[in-house]
């Protein structure tokens, strides 16, 4: 009887280890020896605050060049400097920080409501009517929602309906960014300090009907750019923050007045 | 036939794995969350439990009791299913790629899926034949795709809804799973 049963479990386990072997052969995917190196790195938390479901994702995604080699919130200077080594690219760029930034300042002055919107005070409930209440189809709602879920305390609604970013307080763990709607937060290099405070990839008529200042795409900014720092993309200027020297030019020739030099994110008083 | 529309629609409804037996309820409360991800995880548990069901049974029948070794019931039933996840995981990854990201973590989870464990051996005890247990097993994968459609859909409602601290997130999605269980309790004896 016991020679039995150790003899049939073994034959069922050889079988089947068998059959994975065999699956292993023809089933095999070719995979990156990059991204298995990266992941020896991750922390293997999977909390998530990169943004993408796993570790494991979050690899994939860096080999790729999706996420950047900072992303991972836990993992901090160590891990980047770390992928960065695997990755080939210069340490020093490893090391920036990020920080969120509202790409909008069309607040209750600047852009018009489509109409008045009675329901829960969250964002992600007001995106189910209409994409909000806001003209603007990518502007900030100002529900606050990315108050709420920020756990460092760095996000102040401020009274115009935008919220107001605390770079200092920013750990840059992107929760607020997965959570927005309208996916108007961004993260922006902490060092660079010019920034287009706009997310409207709409032509430049809709953007002028629906907000006073939102970028129009008219590309002004990028001709006179020394460095050719900045592109239009999908009607929407683009300041690369590597290039980018800081010389104020775009912010003298801007007609809309939607690129600011402040990293403390205060609606800037327009002239 | 007579017994196969019973058994089908029984496991589906009034014997459903997940709101009347309360079996793996891991999953049940782990990835309902969101609708896309609890349809990806129907279907994987769909796969699993039908060819789970089916090997088995076979493997007790005509191993287990010729030999007379039942008590390894357990053992062996594990060695199936994990070897089964795991062959389906690599066969995922090779012939559908977007299936396999969007799957992601939860493939390997049915594993520990103590429905798919439970419904075999319901199999054993009910004393059902290859074919009775073969729908058996589509029927209880159906079931608990139902089950985990129907609290992902009030789940994703619920984030939005205002409430106080102490019910939000999990707590109010067990109790939302309590009253629809309870719910559920209404289809008995009607198969």
């Amino acid at each position: 009887m016991f020679v039995y049963a150790i003899v049939s479990l073994g034959a069922i386990g050889l079988f089947f280890g068998l059959v994975l072997a065999f699956a292993s052969q023809v089933f095999y995917v070719e995979k990156d020896p990059k991204i298995e190196a990266i992941s020896e790195f991750l922390p293997a938390a999977n909390c998530g605050a990169c943004g993408y479901p796993g570790c494991g994702a979050f690899a994939e995604a860096v080999v790729k060049g999706e996420a950047g080699i900072s992303d991972c919130a836990p993992g901090g200077n160590d891990v980047a400097s770390k992928i960065a080594d695997v990755l080939g690219v210069s340490a020093a760029e490893s090391t920036e920080e990020y920080v969120a930034e509202v790409a909008c300042m069309g607040g209750r002055e600047y852009c018009d409501e489509q109409f008045v919107y009675h329901g829960i005070n969250d964002c992600r409930a007001a995106m189910m009517y209409a994409n909000g209440f806001k003209a603007c189809d990518h502007g900030c709602l100002g529900l606050g929602t990315c108050v709420e879920v920020c756990n460092f305390g760095a996000i102040t609604m401020g009274d115009n309906g935008i919220p107001i970013m605390d770079p200092d307080k920013c750990t840059g763990c992107n929760r607020c960014k997965n959570i927005c709607p309208k996916n108007v937060i961004r993260m922006i290099n902490k060092k660079t300090k010019h920034h287009v405070r706009c997310n409207s990839k709409d032509k430049g008529k809709v953007v002028k009907r629906a907000c006073k200042i939102g970028c129009i795409g008219c590309g002004v900014c990028a001709k006179n750019c020394p460095e050719e720092a900045i592109t239009v993309e999908e009607n929407l200027a683009y300041i690369d923050s590597h290039t980018c020297t800081n010389c104020g030019k775009c912010i003298e020739k801007c007609p809309r007045d939607c690129i600011t030099d402040t990293l403390d994110f205060k609606t800037k008083a327009l002239s | 036939m007579g017994d196969l529309l019973p058994i089908f629609f029984g496991v589906i409804f009034v014997n459903n794995l997940v709101l009347i037996q309360f079996l793996g309820i891991c999953p049940f409360m782990g990835v309902s969350k969101k609708v896309d991800t609890s349809i990806g995880m129907g279907m994987a548990v769909t796969f699993v439990m039908t060819l789970a069901a089916v090997i088995t049974w076979m493997i007790h029948n005509w191993i287990l009791v010729p030999f007379g070794i039942e008590y390894l019931q357990t053992v062996s039933f594990i060695l199936v299913i994990a070897s089964l996840v795991q062959f389906v995981e690599m066969a995922v990854e090779k012939i559908s790629p977007s299936l396999y990201q969007s799957l992601g973590v939860f493939l390997p989870l049915i594993t520990t899926n103590c429905a798919i464990m439970g419904l075999a051996l319901l199999n054993i005890t009910n004393e059902y034949s290859l074919l009775e247990s073969a729908v058996h097993g589509v029927g209880g994968a159906i079931g608990f795709t139902i089950a985990l459609l129907l609290i992902a859909g009030i789940r994703e409602q619920l984030e939005l809804a205002k409430m106080n601290d102490l019910v939000k997130g999990i707590s109010v999605a067990f109790i939302v799973a309590g009253v629809i269980s309870v719910a559920f309790l209404g289809f008995e004896g009607v198969v």
